[in-house]
């Protein structure tokens, strides 16, 4: 399981640019002039994966999620 | 029944008919041949046809992938919505060739083994559609059922999951975000789903009947076959016109040099396509290769000859505006970032002294939206906004310089209205 690579997804349309993913994960994400996330990066490093998954889960829209690299 | 040997393959009319009826359709093309599922996904594979809706994604692969799908029986939709103000391929295909349209579904339907065929049109075909349908019935050329969806008018309404939307009877026209679970997967009805455009299955139409040889007679080894194009600004009036691939437009369009001085860039792909200097539009091969390699793309084969005499940052303004009101209003990049981009370019066209960061500000604008939609909406402004400055870097100069340009015809049509399309 933790050899898997993963990637975030932003479900643009169930965002609505509450900003918390870019506080709890400066290293990937951050906020266009709008406050809509950008994220940086194509894989999700293994040593930053607890934390982006449980910045997933800490999205009140839950608009951000992990994907596996190789379903996408 | 012959295949055709010239590059008149969709346009091939039979005696000048404006609707071509089964009977001179069959006169002509001869019935679909017998083919089974497999036969016919290696002939449309081996064709190398692309898809002519503008993402010009090899059909043969799309096919595979759906017909993959075992979770339940396919779906095809007939996608002929056709949301482009200065296309007109498609409404002019629907109108004249109906059974060249509905063959290629129901070839679809074979190869996929689908028993359902969604012809997604706007309100002006429905019913030359429903007369068509109503011949085939009687002459029972279908092994498939047949329904007729209407699109609604909007640019967006021919986007893959926006015409899903539209058939599930959900927000009609309006994209969904798909994620890495796409139609082809999980479309009408939750079944795995095939949205293809008109023109590409009228090819695949020609293609089941004559063999992938005979397609890739006409066009290169990439680009096989011919595309119908819309042109504007080559006569008084826009016109259908089917181009060999690999061909140039300045030979397909009869422009010579005396004639190319009267064009100040050439739009290719319509209002989410790019502008090209007139010089290399003219000359390049016409395939989505060549345009893409210039910053462009075919797309659904919209060619916009724009004439010396207009303000050309002006013609931009009026169609980023009208493309930001088109935006479905879903997502905070597109929502924010093409309004921006449309002030910016309004600035540059009619008040260039108060657009803040001058032309440079506006392909870092472009980066703010670029890849960030659910649907491909703000790409396409994105490309069009910044192919504009650069082919237009001179004139933008001027307006910078010596103020903007005093008086201005429009030109490029632009529906008035956030979404009612007059045509």
């Amino acid at each position: 399981m933790s050899r898997a690579r993963y990637r975030l997804v932003v479900d643009p349309i169930a965002c609505d640019g509450a900003g918390v993913c870019a506080e709890l994960l400066p290293e990937m994400i951050s906020l266009d002039p709008w406050g809509f996330p950008v994220v940086h990066g194509d894989e999700v490093p293994p040593s930053l994966l607890d934390l982006a998954r449980r910045t997933t889960v800490s999205c009140p829209r839950l608009a951000l999620t992990l994907v596996h690299l190789d379903k996408s | 029944m012959s295949a055709p040997t010239g590059p008149a393959r969709l346009l091939d009319t039979t005696g000048g008919r404006d609707v071509i009826s089964l009977d001179a359709h069959l006169e002509r093309w001869g019935p679909l041949p017998a083919v089974g599922s497999a036969a016919l996904l290696d002939a449309v594979e081996l064709s190398g046809l692309r898809g002519h809706g503008g993402a010009w994604f090899p059909v043969g692969t799309k096919w595979r992938a759906v017909a993959r799908s075992k979770r339940s029986k396919p779906v095809v939709i007939a996608n002929g919505a056709e949301g482009e103000p200065a296309s007109g391929k498609d409404r002019y295909l629907l109108h004249h060739s109906p059974h060249l349209v509905l063959d290629g579904a129901s070839v679809a339907a074979r190869a996929l083994g689908a028993d359902r065929v969604v012809v997604h049109v706007t309100a002006g075909a429905v019913a030359g559609i429903d007369a068509a349908l109503a011949e085939r019935a009687r002459r029972r050329t279908d092994t498939c059922s047949f329904e007729v969806v209407v699109a609604p008018d909007r640019f967006l309404a021919g986007q893959e999951a926006a015409a899903v939307a539209t058939v599930n009877g959900g927000r009609a026209g309006i994209p969904t975000f798909v994620g890495i679970r796409t139609v082809r997967e999980h479309g009408v009805a939750g079944r795995p789903t095939l949205v293809q455009n008109v023109e590409t299955l009228s090819h695949a139409a020609l293609i089941a009947r004559f063999g992938p040889q005979w397609f890739r007679t006409v066009g290169t080894e990439e680009s096989a076959g011919t595309a119908l194009a819309t042109v504007t600004g080559r006569w008084d009036a826009p016109r259908i016109v089917e181009v060999p691939l690999g061909t140039t437009l300045g030979h397909a369009l009869g422009i010579d040099a005396e004639a190319a001085r009267g064009i100040q860039g050439v739009l290719l792909g319509g209002y989410g396509g790019g502008w090209i200097p007139t010089a290399t539009a003219l000359s390049m091969p016409f395939t989505e290769e060549a345009a893409r390699s210039h910053g462009s793309s075919i797309g659904a084969g919209v060619v916009v000859l724009l004439p010396t005499g207009v303000c050309p940052l002006a013609e931009a303004a009026r169609v980023v505006r009208y493309m930001e009101g088109e935006g479905a209003g879903q997502c905070g990049p597109c929502v924010n970032g093409l309004d921006l981009l449309a002030t910016s370019m309004e600035h540059l066209a009619y008040r260039p002294r108060s657009l803040r960061g001058g032309v440079a500000a506006l392909p870092t604008l472009c980066g703010l939206v670029e890849g960030r939609g659910a649907c491909r909406h703000p790409d396409g402004v994105a490309r069009f906004v910044r192919t504009a400055v650069d082919v237009f870097g001179d004139h933008a100069a001027l307006h910078l310089s010596r103020g903007p340009c005093q008086t201005s015809r429009p030109f490029l049509s632009v529906p008035a209205g956030p979404v009612a399309q007059v045509r």
